[in-house]
């Protein structure tokens, strides 16, 4: 990963090592970025929304709020388990555990994904298209988002599992556990205002 | 190879091998922090000869109207279109971000703070491989059916979002792409320069031991990563608009055009920082240097800039005086936008004190960093008049505007780049630039550059719009006096066109016959000036420790007149 390389380490004995992990901070600082691109996506549909005379447009359907609430759970569900798999990973001699529990994290984000891949199938069948409305337009291209990066953190989570793979060091993993944590918590993070948002208000 | 670090496995690799690199990988795929500066200094470089031929055509065909211009021919309505657009976005995006943030970020983060190379070598290279590919699609932009996109640099929609109205249908998709992939590469670079500042600094050196150049890039970089975000997602939604046909920004099927204007300069006036601030860093550097004297108020220079970066995302929407916002809104952003002008006078204030008193040596570096701040002192000053809502109703997108923001934008974009690139060439190439040649480029410029713009200001108070083909068709505007003053503006900027010919023969021949560079030229303090001259592969033989502070000149207890950050006493 190319967040996870470092300096060679030879060259950096007389150097303390960082209270920080690089690859820590520099997730951190992307995340950064990422909630201002959020914010403004956000931002751009409150404008829209509150310039346009009647929301949803006549004739569009309704989102599926019931079902979402439902998947919205499950992606909660996901980074909860991730939490805890990091914590079995910190104690001594339960890195099978932790990579279990990982595993099971990854397969809720999974089904969180294709959940709404199914979902957007029926509402294009019923019509909610991206140029259909500023409505369509913006549901897909807002969701859409989210649900790229939901990939994204996917495999840095992947990555992270297969790096504790019984054949390999567990320690050397300890950075990108951490960095895909973040990321995967931003991703879950953003998810309960989003549905708030769109589906709820 | 063996300090790409790529994994833990080449530790014992010795330095030896990196003699036998290829010319591929030294030069082309490498991962040093050096090359890749190299690499975004040159490629700014080119970028800059192609923005600076389209202001040549465009200035011609403003000063002789209908004419055929010379190496160019004929302008249509739609070349200088074109070539407005085109010039603005490339002398800010292509020139002005990739010379003053990436390439001198990535020369000098490293070699400043002592350390071998950035944390992320990979994710660096990888950072300009997507900011060359940008370069690429921007230029293949200019030969598409159609043509370039035409629509100016800040691409207002209606206009930018449908093909229907600009004419320009994969010129101005293509603009866009270019625009996102590039914002893609700097916020990569950005993260590597944030996280080495952070965690790579040598053993000793405090966060006030950096040198303020450094400082500098980095509230730059943190004030770009904060204000990207609106920018690409606004440029995701313009994208959108013109090819699948949404109307985010087309009033037509329900959006807001005035939503991209709140997204573009949301992003664009902290960006005016963002060049800003690596410029001014820059100048720091030269002054306090060649004042043979300490950085006046380093810490009131650093918390200033703090200001600078927090107060430059509150003035955005002094863009928008005349879209159509609330006035009382637009109060409060004359307030904000007259209140960011006292920390950059404060810093300016600092810099002269530090030449108060001190033994100036006007090398060429020096030259530039003096123009720097006199120049940019106008521009400021121009930027209060705009920034007061009244004012603004009658000066907006006149001339005025254009001069004031050429007077911020060439102080920063060229006489900073000059500015670094005198001060660092021995450094970065082991070898000495010609005095008398550097001096000769530096009053071709300087002159002529005020003779250019103090015309422009009187245009623009005499109410010249800007964007505007051919100004015979203002009967009000097409008088003899004004077009004499179009004519004076242009033939002074060919001639400064000219003196960049004593600067490119001074570059390449120092570059090979130049007298050979010792390690420390200027005697100045910062740890760049331990390394080699040029500074190899690894940068240090062993990595320095540093005792002091960047600026210890004339100290009552250092035995020379300066006193480098890594001598021990």
């Amino acid at each position: 990963m190319l967040i996870g390389t470092n300096v060679d380490p030879t060259r950096h004995q007389n150097r303390q090592k960082p209270p920080i992990a690089n690859g820590v901070v520099g997730i951190a600082i992307f995340v950064v970025t990422e909630v201002m691109f959020f914010a403004s996506l956000i931002s751009a549909y409150l404008v829209l929304r509150s310039g346009a005379e009647e929301w949803p447009p006549w004739g569009q359907p309704r989102l599926p709020v019931a079902a979402t609430a439902f998947n919205t759970v499950v992606l909660l569900l996901s980074g909860l388990v991730l939490f805890k798999a990091y914590q079995q990973f910190l104690k001594p001699d339960r890195v099978s555990v932790s990579r279990k529990m990982l595993g099971l994290s990854i397969l809720l984000g999974l089904f969180f994904v294709l959940f709404q891949g199914y979902e957007w199938i029926q509402l294009l069948q019923f019509g909610l298209t991206m140029t259909s409305s500023n409505y369509g337009g913006l549901f897909y291209l807002i969701i859409g988002t989210h649900a790229v990066h939901v990939v994204a953190a996917l495999f840095f989570l992947l990555h992270t599992y297969s790096m504790l793979a019984p054949s390999r060091i567990p320690q050397l993993a300890s950075t990108e556990f951490v960095v895909s944590q973040i990321f995967w918590y931003f991703v879950v993070g953003v998810w309960p205002i989003l549905y708030f948002l769109i589906y709820l208000v | 190879m063996s300090d790409t670090g790529i994994a833990a496995g080449h530790a014992a690799a010795p330095h030896e091998h990196h003699e036998e690199m290829d010319f591929w990988s030294k030069y082309v795929f490498s991962t040093d922090h050096k090359i890749i500066g190299f690499q975004y200094m040159f490629t700014g470089m080119f970028m800059a000869l192609i923005g600076g031929f389209m202001a040549y055509v465009f200035r011609m065909q403003l000063a002789f109207p209908g004419e055929s211009v010379p190496l160019f021919g004929q302008v249509t309505s739609g070349d200088y279109n074109m070539l407005i657009t085109n010039h603005g976005t490339i002398m800010i995006f292509w020139v002005a971000m990739p010379v003053l943030i990436a390439a001198l970020g990535n020369y000098l983060i490293p070699l400043m703070l002592g350390c071998d190379d950035m944390v992320f070598p990979r994710l660096n290279r990888l950072s300009y491989q997507i900011f060359l590919l940008s370069a690429i699609v921007l230029i293949i932009s200019f030969i598409v059916p159609g043509g370039g996109f035409g629509g100016a640099w800040t691409a207002y929609p209606p206009l930018s979002a449908s093909a229907e109205y600009n004419h320009t249908d994969w010129g101005s998709s293509l603009w866009v792409l270019a625009v996102a992939l590039e914002f893609a590469a700097f916020l990569l670079g950005g993260i590597n320069f944030l996280t080495t500042s952070m965690n790579a600094r040598a053993e000793g050196m405090k966060m006030m031991d950096i040198p303020i150049v450094v400082w500098m890039i980095n509230v730059a970089v943190i004030l770009f990563m904060a204000s990207v975000g609106p920018l690409i997602a606004g440029a995701v939604m313009l994208f959108l608009d013109q090819r699948i046909g949404t109307s985010f920004f087309l009033p037509a099927g329900g959006g807001d055009p005035v939503l991209w204007q709140h997204l573009f300069w949301f992003f664009g006036h902290p960006e005016v920082y963002v060049v800003l601030l690596p410029a001014m860093g820059v100048v720091a550097e030269v002054i306090t240097t060649f004042s043979r004297k300490k950085l006046f108020g380093y810490k009131t220079i650093l918390y200033t800039t703090f200001a600078t970066g927090v107060l430059s995302f509150t003035v955005w929407a002094h863009h928008q005086f005349v879209s159509g916002i609330d006035p009382r809104m637009g109060n409060i952003f004359a307030v904000t936008t007259l209140l960011i002008s006292i920390p950059i006078a404060e810093i300016m204030f600092c810099y002269v004190a530090t030449l108060y008193g001190g033994s100036i040596r006007l090398t060429t570096p020096m030259l530039w960093g003096l123009s720097f701040i006199v120049e940019f002192l106008l521009g400021g000053v121009t930027g209060i008049y705009l920034g007061a809502s009244a004012m603004d109703v009658y000066f907006h997108d006149t001339y005025f505007v254009l001069a004031h923001f050429h007077y911020t934008f060439f102080p920063i974009a060229i006489i900073g780049v000059f500015t670094a690139v005198t001060y660092w060439f021995p450094k970065m190439f082991g070898r000495m630039m010609n005095e008398t040649l550097g001096k000769i480029h530096f009053w071709g410029t300087i002159i002529p550059f005020n003779c250019i713009f103090i015309p422009l200001f009187l245009l623009g108070m005499a109410g010249q719009h800007r964007r505007i083909y051919n100004y015979n068709n203002f009967p009000d505007l097409a008088t003899e006096n004004l077009q004499d003053l179009r004519v004076f503006a242009t033939s002074a900027m060919v001639i400064m066109l000219l003196f960049q010919i004593p600067f490119i023969v001074n570059f390449f021949y120092s570059l090979f016959y130049g007298e050979k560079a010792e390690k420390n030229p200027w005697k100045a303090n910062t740890l760049e000036w331990v390394a080699e001259s040029p500074a190899p592969h690894g940068n240090f033989k062993e990595l320095p420790k540093v005792y002091r502070g960047p600026y210890e000149f004339s100290h009552p207890d250092a035995k020379e007149d300066y006193w480098p950050q890594n001598v021990p006493n």
